[in-house]
């Protein structure tokens, strides 16, 4: 953050002392608007890499709707297209209009009707269209959810801009590269560790109150769109584990049955791993389940302090 | 030799990692996966050595598909 403020300032004044007296403005129109962003936009500009900012929508096509009716309800929709089988090609947003009134109510449906009708070129996850898989996750309107939960906004003014998971590698279009994500996962061990057997050679059961304690972590469908809305993740993807397998983490940790936990808290127990969460909280905002990835880290960080 | 840029010499370690994974393939094949890596860097070899962000990600793809023909179980391709 301290550098960013550094460039904000030598941005500033750079402005202010080198520009010459020729191009010498009045405040009224001050065309250096970049100088008087927050810090948090300055910090937006410097990360996506500039060569790769999609050619935006109005330098691009629109693809519009075959034979539209009468009383159509016209809706504009732009949408990240990049082509892995040219590479060299750079990524852009391309428009369709879409009437609602022969869409399903949700983007989802808006996205499979583009494919199906319009433009068969579409590339994007999609499975169960309830939100049970967390296959069409996306970012959309600048947030991450689901594409079967996100209702398409009726107004028809407004536009929907669609983009895959920020910050992911992309392999086409709106389908990221998970590969490291499922790494991270593998590497907390989701999965029961015992060694000793039940005390009746059934299974291992539990009380209702120790079972309560999983309830909001089981329901996590790894999505990610906890993990790629936490800048502390954009960062440090490598070795910060992010909020959605961390809260999968604690699913573990909670879990009365597992005997590993000592285990499982040591393995967390390094600079990157858990503590760069610094409770931003984008992750709990986001989640498209409602879940809260924020408290299981916290809860995380509190056994740890205690033990 | 000019003295070369860290991402060129990133392409030519994939190069090598490349033909060193095939030498451990069965001798009959080894020239497939040979023939197949070089095959698949000559595919690429117009692409502008300033376009950083095509060369990357061609790297990761290269990289991945590496991983995925070192494996054992792997024992000829056709090219």
């Amino acid at each position: 953050m301290a550098s960013t403020r550094a460039l904000c300032r030598l941005a500033a004044s750079r402005t202010a002392a080198v520009r010459p007296a020729v191009f010498a403005r009045t405040f009224a129109s001050v065309s250096d608007t970049k100088a008087r962003d927050p810090i948090s936009k300055a910090g937006e500009a410097l990360a996506p890499d500039a060569s790769r900012a999609p050619i935006p929508e109005s330098k691009t096509s629109t693809v519009k709707e075959a034979a539209p009716t009468k009383d159509a309800k016209m809706k504009t929709f732009h949408i990240y297209r990049w082509n892995p089988d040219e590479p060299t090609s750079k990524p852009k947003m391309q428009s369709y209009e879409l009437d609602l009134n022969k869409t399903g109510p949700m983007m989802l449906d808006a996205l499979i009707r583009i494919k199906n009708e319009i433009d068969p070129t579409l590339t994007f996850r999609r499975s169960c269209r309830e939100g049970i898989c967390g296959s069409c996750a996306m970012n959309i309107d600048g947030v991450n959810t689901l594409a079967c939960l996100c209702r398409i906004p009726t107004e028809e003014k407004t536009e929907s801009r669609i983009y895959p998971l920020p910050h992911m590698y992309i392999v086409k279009d709106l389908v990221p590269d998970m590969t490291l994500f499922y790494k991270q996962y593998r590497s907390v061990k989701p999965y029961l560790q015992r060694t000793t057997p039940s005390p009746d050679g059934r299974e291992y059961r539990q009380t209702k109150e120790d079972r309560k304690k999983l309830d909001g972590l089981y329901e996590c469908i790894l999505c990610a769109c906890c993990s790629t809305s936490c800048p502390s993740y954009w960062w440090n993807q490598e070795e910060y584990l992010g909020p959605a397998v961390l809260l999968q983490s604690y699913r573990w940790i909670a879990d009365s049955r597992d005997e590993k936990r000592a285990e499982r808290q040591d393995a967390l127990n390094n600079s990157m791993s858990l503590y760069r969460c610094h409770t931003i909280l984008n992750c709990s905002r986001t989640c498209p389940k409602g879940l809260n990835p924020a408290l299981a880290i916290a809860e995380i960080k509190k056994s740890m302090a205690f033990t | 030799m000019a003295r070369l840029s860290g991402l060129q010499r990133d392409v030519l370690s994939l190069y090598r990692r490349c033909l060193r994974a095939a030498r451990a393939k069965p001798v009959t094949n080894r020239g497939h996966f040979q023939a197949l890596a070089r095959n698949e860097f000559h595919k690429h070899r117009a692409v502008d050595k300033k376009d950083f962000s095509a060369i990357e990600y061609l790297l990761r793809r290269g990289r991945r598909q590496l991983e995925m023909y070192e494996e054992a179980g792997v024992r000829d391709v056709k090219v």
